[in-house]
C-alpha cells in the first residue's frame, strides 16, 4: 500500500503480438499458488471444477452434435486476451468463461451462477463491460479481451481500481472482486468523473453476497480521483 | 457448484444478412438465430432447448444501428444493443420511451450485450415452461401454473388459453405505444409487420410468442415520425431494481394541447401474453383534459374485465396505479 501505487498513470497495454507458447508459460510463472492448491486438492471436489468441462469435451458428449457441416465455424481461434494473441482451441458451444478459465488459465474470471445472474464472470470485450459466462467465445473472436489479470501495468503496479479496492477494504470474502472491478474499470473507462449514483448503476449487474457494496462504491470513487 | 458445458451444436457465423436466411431456412425448425445470447445459452445450459444448429448474428453490422427515415422516423437495426439505444441522443430527443424502456432492462452487462430484436424476442419467463416440464406451450396437455397450487404469481391477467405466461419485455409496449413496425425478412423477401400484431397469445399459436416462423429473421424495427417528440410515460414495477422482470409495466405515448389530450396510446405489459393495448383506457382519455380525475378514471377503465389467478391479485391494483400515474404524471 506504499504512495507510489496511488499515482499510476493509465495503464498500457503492450502492442498485441503472437504468443503460441503463452499458455506454457503462464503456468509456469504465474500459476505457484493454484498450481499448489491443486496439488493438494488432487481430484477431488474442487468449486468449478475443471473436470466437469474436460470431461464434457470428451468423443462421447460430442457424439450428440451433428457432424461438422459446411460453413461451420473453425475451432482454431487467435484470440486478443489481455494484450496477447492467444492461439486455442475453442469448441462451438463453449462460453468464453470456460475458455479463459480451463484452456488459457485467467481463473481471476469467476464462475457463480454460470446464468448472467450474479456479475462474478465480468470481463471487458473491446472495454465494455460483459459477462462472459453468457457469451460464446466465438462472438468474442474479433474483441480486445480484458480480464483482472491484464489490469496491472508491465512493472507490476496495480490498475487505481485495485489499489483503490484495498485502500478502502473493498472486498469481503472477495468471490465476486473480479467482476466488481471489471465493472468500475469500465464504467472509468467510458465516464472517468462519474458521481456516486452513476457508479451504483454501473455496479448494479455485480451481485456481493457479503453485503460490501458501500465499500465497493467508496473504492470506485477514489479510484475515480486516483486516475 | 459445478459447471457443465451445454449440449454441443453446429455453430455458424453468417456475414451477410441473406446467408443467415439462408442458413436458418434451410435448418428450420433445427436451427436458433443467436442474438446477443443472454436468454439463448441459458436455455441451452439447462438442455430444455436443444437446437443442432445455431445461427450467430453478432458479425452482421448492417443489423446494427439507428437511422433516421426520410420521413422523420428512425430505423433501429435488429442488433443494436440495449445500451446503444438508452444513450442513443435521437432517441432520447425524439423517442424517450423507448430509452427510458430499454434503461430499465435487467443489469448493465446485460443491456450492453442485449439486443432490441432479442428483447422483443425473448420467451416468456414462466417458471414452469423454463423448467422443461411438458406444458402446453411445449407441446404438452396440461398448464402447471394455473392448478390450486400453481405458483402464478407472474402470470396473466388477460388472454388465459391453457396457457397463462405472459410477455418478459420491457421494450416491446414502448415499442407497441409507439406503433412501431417490425421488418421481417425470409427467402421471400422483406415485409413491415405492426407491433401490435408481431405479438401473438396462446389463442392463435400456444407454442410461439410473435408471428415469426422457422426461416424468418427481424431486421429492423421502424418507428414512425407520428410519436415523435409527444408525452411520454414509462414505469416498470419488479421485485429488485436490477436483473429482474416486470410484474406490470407501462408505456404511454400522448398528444397533450393545452391541458387536453389530444391522442393517445398506452401498454401494459406483463399482464397478458402479448403487450396488452388499453384501447378502452385511449378512449376514455382522448379529449378530456389532463387531470387528476381523468388519471382516475382511467386507471378504473383499465383494469375492467381482468382475471386473476391465486396469487396475483395484486397486479390489478397495481395495473390500477400505474395507469393513473401515467395520465396523471406524463
Amino acid at each position: 500500500m506504499s504512495d507510489k501505487n496511488l499515482v499510476t498513470g493509465p495503464e498500457s497495454f503492450p502492442e498485441p503480438r503472437f504468443d503460441d507458447g503463452a499458455l506454457t508459460q503462464v503456468a509456469s510463472t504465474k500459476a505457484s499458488r493454484r498450481q499448489f492448491i491443486k496439488g493438494v486438492i488432487a481430484s477431488g471436489a474442487v468449486a468449478s471444477s475443471a473436470a466437469v468441462f474436460l470431461t464434457a469435451c470428451e468423443p462421447g458428449e460430442q457424439a450428440a452434435a451433428p457432424a461438422a457441416a459446411a460453413g461451420g465455424v473453425e475451432r482454431l481461434l487467435t484470440l486478443n486476451v489481455n494484450g496477447q494473441m492467444r492461439r486455442v482451441d475453442v469448441l462451438p458451444n463453449e462460453t468464453l468463461a470456460m475458455t479463459l478459465r480451463y484452456k488459457l488459465n485467467l481463473t481471476g474470471t469467476k464462475l457463480g451462477c454460470d446464468r448472467g445472474e450474479c456479475g462474478a464472470c465480468t470481463v471487458m470485450l473491446d472495454d465494455i463491460a460483459h459477462y462472459s459466462c453468457s457469451t460464446l467465445t466465438h462472438a468474442a473472436k474479433n474483441m480486445a479481451i480484458t480480464t483482472v489479470e491484464g489490469l496491472e501495468s508491465e512493472s507490476g503496479e496495480l490498475h487505481p481500481v485495485q489499489q483503490a479496492m484495498i485502500d478502502e477494504l473493498g472486498p469481503q470474502c472477495g468471490f465476486c472482486t473480479p467482476g466488481q472491478i471489471m465493472s468500475a474499470v469500465a464504467l472509468l473507462r467510458a465516464n472517468p468523473n462519474p458521481t456516486r449514483d452513476e457508479a451504483r448503476l454501473a455496479m448494479s449487474g455485480n451481485l456481493c453476497r457479503c453485503g460490501a457494496y458501500d465499500n465497493y462504491l467508496n473504492s470506485v470513487m477514489r479510484a475515480a480521483e486516483m486516475a | 457448484m459445478s459447471k457443465d458445458m451445454m449440449p454441443g451444436f453446429e455453430l455458424f457465423q453468417p456475414d451477410t444478412v441473406d446467408g443467415a436466411v439462408d442458413l436458418l431456412g434451410r435448418y428450420g425448425g433445427e436451427a436458433w438465430a443467436l442474438a446477443g445470447g443472454n436468454d439463448s445459452l441459458d436455455w441451452f445450459k439447462d438442455r430444455v432447448k436443444r437446437p443442432q444448429y445455431v445461427v450467430d448474428l453478432s458479425g452482421l453490422d448492417e443489423l446494427r444501428g439507428i437511422r433516421e427515415m426520410d420521413d422523420g422516423g428512425i430505423e433501429i437495426g435488429a442488433m443494436t444493443t440495449l445500451t446503444a439505444i438508452e444513450s442513443s441522443a435521437l432517441i432520447q430527443e425524439r423517442y424517450s420511451i423507448l430509452s427510458d424502456s430499454a434503461r430499465r432492462v435487467a443489469s448493465p452487462q446485460i443491456r450492453n450485450a442485449s439486443t432490441i430484436g432479442g428483447n422483443v424476442l425473448q420467451d416468456t419467463r414462466c417458471w414452469y415452461y423454463r423448467y422443461g416440464v411438458d406444458c402446453y406451450r411445449a407441446g404438452g396437455n396440461e398448464c402447471y401454473a394455473d392448478t390450486p397450487e400453481g405458483q402464478n404469481r407472474e402470470h396473466c391477467l388477460w388472454g388465459a388459453d391453457r396457457c397463462i405466461a405472459v410477455s418478459p419485455s420491457d421494450t416491446a409496449p414502448a415499442l407497441v405505444a409507439l406503433d412501431a413496425r417490425m421488418v421481417v425478412r425470409n427467402a421471400d423477401g422483406d415485409r413491415e409487420i405492426p407491433a401490435e400484431e408481431f405479438f401473438i397469445g396462446p389463442d392463435i399459436d400456444i407454442e410461439r410468442m410473435t408471428v415469426l416462423e422457422p426461416g424468418d429473421v427481424l431486421t429492423a424495427i421502424r418507428i414512425p415520425a407520428d410519436w415523435a417528440g409527444a408525452t411520454f410515460y414509462f414505469e416498470k414495477v419488479a421485485d429488485r431494481n436490477t436483473w429482474d422482470f416486470p410484474l406490470v409495466n407501462i408505456a404511454a405515448a400522448m398528444v397533450v394541447e393545452g391541458d387536453t389530450v389530444q391522442s393517445i396510446r398506452i401498454v401494459a405489459g406483463a399482464v397478458e401474453c402479448i403487450p396488452r393495448r388499453l384501447t378502452a383506457v385511449e378512449q376514455a382519455v382522448t379529449g378530456q383534459p389532463k387531470n387528476e380525475e381523468t388519471a382516475a378514471v382511467a386507471g378504473q377503465t383499465a383494469i375492467r374485465g381482468a382475471t386473476p389467478f391465486n396469487f396475483n391479485h395484486f397486479k390489478i391494483p397495481l395495473l390500477q396505479n400505474l395507469v393513473t400515474r401515467a395520465i396523471r404524471d406524463a
